[in-house]
C-alpha cells in the first residue's frame, strides 16, 4: 500500500510535468481575476517574482538619487530624478517575460525613452555599447548602441502609474522591453557607453547577451514587443 | 550511557542507524525549505537578497538529500524491517484512519500507525520527485520550454505538500513527548508502547534487558 501511495506521487508528478505549463496559465488566468488575492498564495500565477542578486540592497531617497552616464560620450551628465521627470515622459504596457518562465501579462510602464538621455549625452564615434551599473554593487547589464535606441527601451520611473518601489528596482530601473526581464537591470545608477559589450551578471552565469523573447536562452515564448 | 538508568522494561523503538537517518534527513529538509523560502517568499527574498549563494546552498543540499536514506537502506536492516511495515497496511489501519478523520489519532495500531504510515510512504515519494524536479530545473538547457514549466511547477507544488505535511509531522511530534524521546534515545516506556501502538509485537526489537545501547 506504502508502494502504491509513492507510485502515484510519482505519476501526479509526471502528469504536472507534462501538463504543467498548461496549468500554470490557467492559474495565471485564475490570478489576474481574483479579488481575494488569495492565489498570490499559490507558487506561479501571473506575478511578479522578487530576484535579487546582492545582500539588501538600501533604498535611495528619491532627492539623493542620481543617474551617472559616461563613458564614450561628448556630454558625460548626471540625472537627479528632477531632471528625469523633467524630461518627455513615454508610457508603453507591454508583458514580462522572465527566463525561469514566469509572465506578467499587461504591465504598464512609465519613465523616459533610453534615447532620449542618449540624445543628451551625445554618444562619440567609437561609442558600440551601453554597460549599466545598480546601486546594489554586484548587478549589470549591457545593451548594443543599436538596441538601446530602439523605441521600447525605458528608464523606467513609474509601475501601473504609481512610482516604482524599492522592491521592483525603484526609484529607477532599466525596462528592456523585447528582451527576457533578466535584462531590466534592477535600481539603475549608472550608464557607461563602452566601445565593446560588456556582458553582463547574468550572462556571466551562462544567460544569452541578446535576450530576445522567443528567440534565445533555448527558449520560444511568444514575443513581448 | 543513558541506557544504564533505563528501566529495564523499555522498549527499544529505534537504533541508533535510524535516529541518525532521522536527524540528517531532517537537518537537510530543514535547510531546503529555508534556503527555498529565502528565494521565493517575496517579503523574506526582498530581505535577504544573495540569490546565486542561496541557490548554490538549496541544490547542494537537495543532492544530498537521498544520501542518508541510501546509506540506510544499504546499512540498517532494522530501517529495512521498519520499512517493510510501513509499507503494508493492516485493518486496524483502515480504523484508525477512519477515527482520524474525526481529528482522533488515538486508534490503535501497531509499531506505527497509519498516519505514519502515509507520511513516510509521501516523504519517499516526494523526495524523489522533488530530487528529480530539482535536477531538471538546474540542468534545463536540454529541456523544451514546456517540460521546463512543466517541472517548475511540479517542484513548486510538491514544495506545498511538503511544508503541509511536514507542518503536519512536527505538530503530531509537539504533541507528544514520549514519540520526540523516542526518536532522541531510541527507546519508549511498556506503558507508551501498549497506549499508543497496542499491536506493537516488539518482541523481536530487544528489551532494555536483551540489547545494550552500544
Amino acid at each position: 500500500m506504502g508502494r502504491r501511495v509513492v507510485l502515484g506521487l510519482l505519476g501526479l508528478a509526471g502528469l504536472g510535468i507534462a501538463l504543467g505549463s498548461k496549468a500554470n496559465s490557467a492559474l495565471s488566468s485564475v490570478a489576474a481575476n481574483d479579488p481575494t488575492g488569495l492565489t498570490g498564495l499559490i507558487p506561479g500565477g501571473g506575478r511578479f517574482r522578487f530576484y535579487s542578486v546582492a545582500g539588501a540592497v538600501e533604498p535611495t531617497p528619491l532627492t539623493e538619487y542620481r543617474l551617472r552616464v559616461d563613458g564614450e560620450v561628448e556630454r558625460p551628465t548626471e540625472f537627479s530624478f528632477t531632471d528625469l521627470a523633467a524630461m518627455p515622459q513615454t508610457h508603453m504596457t507591454k508583458d514580462v517575460q522572465c527566463v525561469t518562465g514566469w509572465r506578467v501579462p499587461d504591465v504598464a510602464w512609465g519613465g523616459v525613452l533610453l534615447s532620449d538621455i542618449l540624445a543628451q549625452v551625445v554618444p562619440t564615434d567609437a561609442a558600440r555599447a551601453l554597460e549599466f551599473g545598480s546601486a546594489d554593487g554586484v548587478y549589470t547589464e549591457s545593451l548594443t548602441l543599436e538596441q538601446a535606441q530602439r523605441p521600447d527601451m525605458l528608464v523606467a520611473t513609474h509601475l501601473e502609474d504609481e512610482p516604482l518601489s524599492h522592491d521592483h528596482g525603484g526609484p529607477v530601473r532599466l525596462y528592456v522591453a523585447p528582451m527576457y526581464f533578466y535584462k531590466s537591470l534592477k535600481w539603475l545608477d549608472r550608464i557607461t557607453l563602452t566601445t565593446a559589450v560588456e556582458p553582463g551578471y547574468w550572462e556571466d552565469l551562462g544567460y544569452d547577451v541578446d535576450a530576445w523573447v522567443g528567440r534565445s536562452n533555448g527558449r520560444d515564448d511568444a514575443p513581448t514587443v | 550511557m543513558a541506557g544504564t538508568t533505563r528501566p529495564p522494561s523499555d522498549i527499544r523503538r529505534f537504533t541508533p542507524g535510524e535516529r541518525w537517518l532521522h536527524l540528517s534527513f531532517g537537518l537537510v529538509m530543514g535547510v531546503l525549505i529555508a534556503t527555498a523560502a529565502f528565494l521565493y517568499v517575496d517579503p523574506l527574498s526582498q530581505f535577504v537578497g544573495r540569490r546565486a549563494l542561496l541557490a548554490g546552498i538549496h541544490f547542494w543540499s537537495g543532492l544530498l538529500l537521498p544520501v542518508p536514506l541510501l546509506f540506510a537502506v544499504l546499512l540498517s536492516p532494522a530501517f529495512r524491517r521498519d520499512s517493510r511495515r510501513l509499507n503494508r497496511f493492516q485493518p486496524a489501519d483502515r480504523l484508525w484512519l477512519r477515527r482520524a478523520l474525526r481529528l482522533d489519532t488515538s486508534g490503535p495500531s501497531g509499531k506505527f500507525n497509519a498516519g505514519q504510515k502515509l507520511n513516510s510512504a509521501f516523504v519517499l515519494g516526494a523526495t524523489i520527485v522533488m530530487f528529480v524536479t530539482g535536477l531538471m530545473l538546474h540542468f534545463f538547457e536540454p529541456l523544451p520550454d514546456s517540460v521546463r514549466t512543466g517541472a517548475t511547477f511540479v517542484h513548486d507544488m510538491f514544495a506545498l505538500a511538503v511544508v503541509v505535511a511536514g507542518t503536519g509531522h512536527i505538530w503530531m511530534a509537539w504533541s507528544d513527548p514520549e514519540a520526540r524521546a523516542g526518536l532522541r534515545t531510541g527507546f519508549v516506556s511498556h506503558s507508551w508502547a501498549q497506549r499508543k501502538h497496542p499491536l506493537w509485537d516488539a518482541s523481536h526489537e530487544g528489551s532494555q534487558r536483551l540489547h545494550q545501547d552500544p
